[in-house]
């Protein structure tokens, strides 16, 4: 009896090491050019392509933060960062802001025009930007806003996902929860921002991550309409640094990691709701 | 009574109407409006140079979008790409949710490790795997690897039959960790239950993923398939910053062919012709696979 437990035992731990050592092993290939990103933004230019036939050029031997100093004086990251941070931020709120408001009305209120608008954000949800980025462009121009940050922010604000998620998520809140505000004599705005807003810090924090994910990697459009230096994006900075005279590898992995710091910080701290918007999208369809 | 909800009918009315006016209004403007523009400036010739001389030539574009070459080279280029990253990407999204998907201690940082390449953006990845794709066994790590392991060099982006294929390969690589975390949400929910009732049955672990695991995540399945076509159809940064589109147009794609002929050419009204073609396939796409991916019941 016992020498077969122990077998069972023996046969648990060891699928239990095969299941860590499997992991490991395939984890550690598959993250292995980031690995190497990292590396060798840490090392001076000429040893980066020096050892590549051995494991050493996973190892910064002379690992220095030269590379980031080089980016921050060269590329202006500073400036960069500030303006990719600046942008975002304001399509945040008005996302944030206007969308949940519309979603709180095609979810709540009954009104004329209530299924059109609703058919509306659901067919517009389809159209990709790639397909209306001429127009959109011309737009841009006879407004004025090309090189300007509201031709980065405004077309942006108006979201059919986020009318979607917030009128999906304030449908499910019982009608007896704003009743009872009316009763006690609360309008409609300061229901929403007293009753509404402070249940639905879920459905806020993922449109909040997917929002910032997107923008924080969004190449196409800023590089359409920013063709000016003072105002590039992070993304755009990253791409023109690449394609400028000296190429210094060195210094522009270390462009790279920096990149994508803001990135491994909002998924340390947000990665519940980034996860949850990821899956939810996929459970609704 | 009736009075009371007449007020609060009307009320409700106004207010909607200010709560809904503003994201309409910009979703009107900046979206509806420039798909509409699309369709409408497709049928001139419209050049950005010189926009006085706008003239009304009827289907004229699209003729001289289906008589060109190049245009039918982005089309095979974009289809290939998506027919091959699709079922790539979501293989091997579905084989490391499975890898990962058990509730033990630790799984969270393997999950990290699969889901790292999605923290960098899609400009950081064609960098970088522009060096490690670098056909110099000297330079490339992809191709030292290769040479310590004795086989020849790879032209991996300068030779136009593996240019695409490296960018579907590392684009896989990059977008497998999104896909994997809606599959980890697709294992979850089904029940433990049906897997303990193959146990008592003997069943071995092949068997539990082609008849439990499997038909449990058909309807996943089917989402992310839709989500990675529609993603692949779209493919511009990756040959933008890899290949500039070559060599010899084999990494050309449709996006960046309404690109190179609208903002480098400036024939915007072309370009908008290509644009609507675009715009057609993908929402076709889209609503075939919703056709589909829709519960039967």
């Amino acid at each position: 009896m016992s020498s077969r437990t122990s077998s069972i035992e023996r046969q648990k731990i060891i699928s239990k090491f095969l299941f860590y050592l499997g992991n490991l092993i395939i984890g550690i290939i598959f993250v292995s050019p980031l690995l190497w990103m990292v590396s060798a933004s840490l090392k001076p230019e000429a040893e980066i392509f020096a050892n590549m036939n051995s494991i050493r050029t996973f190892i910064p031997t002379h690992a220095s933060i030269n590379n980031y100093i080089e980016v921050f004086t060269r590329l202006n990251i500073l400036n960069v960062l500030k303006n990719t941070f600046c942008y975002i931020a304001l399509i945040l709120v008005g996302d944030l802001f206007l969308n949940s408001l519309c979603g709180y009305a095609l979810a709540k209120f009954d009104f004329k025009g209530k299924g059109l608008i609703l058919n509306l954000v659901i067919a517009l949800m389809v159209l990709p930007m790639e397909a209306i980025m001429l127009p959109l462009y011309i737009e841009m121009s006879q407004l004025g806003w090309v090189n300007t940050l509201q031709a980065l922010v405004i077309p942006f604000i108006p979201k059919c996902f986020s009318i979607y998620m917030f009128r999906q998520f304030f449908s499910d809140i019982p009608d007896e929860l704003i009743e009872a505000a009316y009763i006690d004599g609360s309008g409609h705005i300061r229901t929403f921002f007293s009753i509404v807003v402070p249940i639905s810090k879920t459905v806020y924090a993922t449109v909040f991550i997917l929002d910032f994910v997107a923008h924080w990697n969004d190449f196409m459009w800023p590089f359409l309409v920013m063709t000016g230096e003072e105002k590039r994006t992070i993304q755009l900075a990253v791409q023109v640094f690449f394609g400028t005279q000296p190429v210094h590898y060195s210094a522009i992995m270390a462009a790279l990691v920096i990149s994508a710091v803001p990135m491994i910080l909002m998924f340390i701290f947000m990665q519940k709701y980034y996860v949850e918007g990821i899956a939810s999208s996929g459970i609704k369809g | 009574m009736v009075k009371v909800n007449n007020v609060k009918n009307r009320n409700e009315s106004t207010s909607a109407a200010v709560l809904v006016t503003p994201s309409v209004f910009l979703l009107i403007a900046f979206l509806l409006v420039p798909m509409i523009y699309t369709v409408y400036f497709s049928v001139f010739r419209y050049q950005i140079m010189r926009p006085q001389d706008m003239t009304f030539i009827n289907i004229e574009n699209y003729i001289k979008l289906f008589q060109d070459k190049d245009f039918w080279q982005a089309f095979k280029n974009t289809i290939y790409f998506t027919v091959v990253v699709v079922p790539v990407q979501t293989a091997l999204a579905l084989g490391l949710a499975l890898l990962v998907a058990a509730k033990t201690r630790g799984v969270a940082f393997f999950r990290t490790m699969y889901f790292a390449p999605q923290l960098t953006s899609m400009v950081v990845i064609s960098i970088l795997w522009t060096i490690l794709y670098n056909s110099n066994p000297s330079t490339g790590l992809i191709n030292s690897l290769l040479k310590s392991l004795g086989m020849e060099s790879i032209n991996f982006l300068s030779n136009k039959k593996t240019a695409m294929n490296s960018i579907i390969f590392m684009s896989a690589w990059q977008g497998a960790g999104y896909q994997m975390m809606i599959f980890i949400a697709g294992l979850q929910a089904i029940p433990s239950s049906q897997y303990e009732a193959a146990s008592v049955d003997g069943a071995t672990a092949f068997q539990k993923l082609v008849y439990i695991t499997l038909p449990g995540l058909k309807s996943t399945i089917k989402y992310v398939v839709m989500i990675t076509m529609i993603q692949a159809m779209k493919l511009f940064t990756q040959p933008y910053v890899m290949t500039k589109g070559g060599p010899q147009n084999s990494t050309k794609t449709l996006v960046y062919y309404i690109y190179t002929e609208g903002f480098q050419e400036g024939n915007f009204g072309y370009a908008c012709s290509a644009a609507a073609v675009f715009f057609i396939i993908v929402v076709t796409m889209s609503l075939v696979m919703k056709r589909l991916t829709m519960p039967k019941d």
